[in-house]
């Protein structure tokens, strides 16, 4: 199945050149955890700060159980802040 | 130096400037900045005041940390009575006049009365005198600033001014030092243009000193810089992205105010992020971004510096707008972009250029532009009216109703007014998206509960900076809270009030507090300033300033009743992302503040909790 992989801030340098903006398409099965994703992305666990699935956030602690749905967003930030 | 014990009292309508001695009781019970000029206020100032008569007063005022070797210690504060709210006004700046007034020897500037003939007041050292401003009077904050430094042959003097805003009464004008940045909130700068104040100008070279314990001092801010440098967010994210980062971050949420709250999404939010303004040009190969940049001591540099594309319409014909200045912060570029559904970063970068050139606070303009364009759409407001066309997404109408807003042209002194004003003139006053007459800032309250509680007991009005729970309900600083519940959002609503009220009384920057605690900032506090600055007397002096503003409201007439939200944010959901289906939960969360608080279901501080602190 297929998802849209979005990374942001200085996490958008790890983008494959084909990714529009700072979205990726990536095909997945129904049994990836986000935790598998972010180690094929080469995600390194200190710089997935935010991350959220469809922008509800996700715990560090439900990462390397949670999967996804068919067109599901997962969006990842390093450590951010604005005010 | 900690607190220079002086206070510079200017009388406006005699031309006097004399020297009193701080009041030192007050200084260990409101430590300094926004809580000790918010006593002075309330001991002199009749609650019922115009705002815009001279019977107001204008404080300038630093922290005991203003000036000093802590990181980011060169804020100050603008304190008055707002006219954009008819509440206590308190907007804090940075940048390095805060700096330059307590290297000058003084802790805060009080002016009174109203100037026959526009002045300013020159400060250098111990000499602080009015001179006459007439040939300043209808210039812009860049030039004035020019001028008065070109005059008095000395770049290094800092400069606080109103531009166009100010002196035409735009009743969210704010006061602009160091080019770009600015004592934003509730109308400041229109209180110093009613008094024909056109600026600050100073020049101290004093020095620091009157440290407690300078060893420790030295020692104790050199170990909480190291912790600034090691955070991430402070360390790394915020010298990036600066604050823009958030764009897409809210959004993702679907709590990103779009179109006059119509929207919790903004289909263009990617266009005018952070990252946006790090990507080159197609036009001329250049990135929006030029650099970041600190204010004064400070150690994050979260500041954006912007130069626009030279050949964009908005600018093609004025070279003026060509160099590198003060570019978007988050608020600014939500207010201009997102609140109107423009997505052009350029038109936004120019907009808010206007905004610091003549002294408007892009919040408060921006959103009262979001109402303008739905009043426009329904047929309410004419193209006849405004002189264009002006649909949401048009970045023309940005653009121009900026211009003729602080210049006082054409529909412009109606946009002036701020939205409550105007919606209510046009009769639909359910689409300002106010509190207390003030704009909300970038965070919808149906996507992030806990703001809805922040803006609508906030005692400025609307305003994310009197308790900064995104902090906790979007960033996990210091811990994660859950945006879409109410639950527990009353507490956490006061810790962030009162601990917040201890920063912006210190002279430091806000923006520390996503690495620092109050605990990093209590040793800094006790080895700068006599006393005993315990946690216990800190915590209990940030409550005592919010119960004081409050105190000060009520006095000015407002009631429970006004802390409330826009009736779209209650009765309305949100139509998209994580918090699609929910509105506000600000009436249930409301009750339980108040009793956190120790207020009456009236929102009045019982007297149980005013002897408790002192009030």
């Amino acid at each position: 199945m297929k998802i849209i992989f979005k990374l942001f801030a200085s996490l958008s340098d790890l983008l494959p050149p084909e990714a529009r903006g700072n979205a990726l398409e990536l095909e997945i099965t129904s049994q990836t955890t986000i935790g598998e994703i972010l180690e094929a992305q080469r995600i390194p666990e200190e710089s997935a700060h935010l991350v959220m699935v469809n922008g509800i956030f996700v715990a560090p602690s439900e990462r390397a159980s949670k999967t996804l749905q068919e067109a599901d967003e997962l969006a990842i930030w390093p450590p951010v802040a604005g005010g | 130096m900690s607190w220079a014990k002086r206070v510079l009292r200017v009388d406006l309508s005699s031309g006097r400037c004399k020297e009193e001695p701080l009041n030192m009781e007050w200084a260990q019970e409101y430590l300094g900045q926004r809580g000790l000029a918010t006593k002075y206020f309330v001991e002199e100032v009749d609650p019922k005041v115009d705002p815009l008569s001279p019977d107001n007063k204008l404080i300038f005022t630093t922290g005991p940390l203003t000036g000093t070797m802590a990181s980011t210690g060169g804020r100050y504060s603008v304190v008055t009575k707002g006219p954009l709210t008819g509440v206590i006004a308190c907007s804090n700046s940075g940048g390095y006049i805060g700096a330059e007034i307590k290297m000058a020897g003084w802790d805060m500037i009080i002016c009174e009365g109203r100037a026959e003939k526009p002045v300013y007041l020159w400060i250098q050292d111990d000499k602080a005198e009015l001179r006459d401003a007439s040939h300043l009077w209808g210039k812009t904050t860049w030039d004035t600033e020019e001028i008065i430094k070109n005059s008095h042959q000395d770049p290094q003097i800092r400069v606080s001014s109103i531009g166009r805003a100010g002196e035409n009464g735009v009743l969210y004008a704010c006061v602009v030092n160091d080019l770009h940045r600015a004592a934003g909130r509730s109308g400041v700068g229109a209180v110093m243009g009613s008094k024909n104040l056109k600026a600050l100008a100073v020049r101290g070279t004093k020095g620091v000193g009157n440290i407690k314990d300078f060893k420790t001092f030295m020692q104790v801010t050199k170990e909480k810089k190291q912790i600034l440098a090691d955070n991430a967010v402070t360390g790394q994210g915020l010298p990036t992205y600066g604050t823009q980062v958030l764009m897409n971050v809210i959004n993702e949420i679907g709590a990103l105010p779009t179109r006059n709250s119509q929207d919790v999404q903004f289909e263009g939010a990617g266009k005018i992020s952070g990252e946006a303004m790090h990507e080159k040009r197609p036009t001329d190969g250049k990135a929006n971004l030029v650099t970041n940049n600190a204010c004064f001591g400070c150690t994050i540099a979260c500041g954006r510096i912007s130069q626009v594309d030279k050949s964009h319409w908005s600018v093609e014909n004025s070279p003026k707008y060509w160099g590198a200045t003060g570019g978007l912060e988050y608020e600014n570029a939500w207010s201009l972009g997102a609140a109107n559904g423009v997505d052009d970063l350029e038109a936004l970068t120019v907009a808010n250029m206007i905004c610091n050139e003549d002294g408007m606070d892009p919040i408060s303009f921006g959103a009262t532009i979001g109402a303008v364009m739905e009043l426009y759409t329904m047929g309410v407001i004419s193209k006849k009216q405004l002189g264009m066309d002006a649909p949401f997404g048009s970045a023309q109408a940005l653009v121009d109703l900026a211009h003729m807003t602080a210049e006082g042209r054409g529909f412009g002194p109606e946009i002036a007014q701020g939205s409550a004003r105007l919606c209510e003139k046009y009769g639909h006053p359910e689409l300002s998206m106010t509190v207390k007459k003030q704009e909300f800032p970038a965070y919808d309250p149906r996507g992030i509960q806990g703001m809805g509680l922040t803006y609508a007991t906030s005692n400025r009005g609307a305003c994310h900076l009197r308790s900064y729970t995104v902090a906790s309900e979007v960033l996990g600083i210091p811990v994660k809270t859950d945006p879409l519940e109410t639950d527990g959002k009353a507490e956490l609503v006061k810790a962030f009030q009162d601990a917040t009220a201890v920063f912006d009384s210190s002279g430091l920057c806000l923006f520390t507090s996503f690495a620092w605690s109050v605990e990093d900032v209590q040793p800094q506090i006790d080895a700068a300033c006599e006393g005993d600055w315990t946690m216990d007397k800190l915590m209990t002096v940030g409550e005592r300033i919010w119960n004081l503003e409050r105190q000060f409201n009520l006095a000015a007439g407002m009631t429970a009743a006004d802390d409330d939200l826009p009736k779209r944010l209650k009765t309305e959901a949100a139509k998209s992302g994580p918090a699609k289906g929910l509105t506000s939960g600000i009436d249930k969360m409301k009750p339980e503040y108040y009793q956190i608080r120790g207020w009456d279901t009236n929102g009045v501080p019982t007297a149980e909790t005013l002897s408790r602190l002192g009030l």
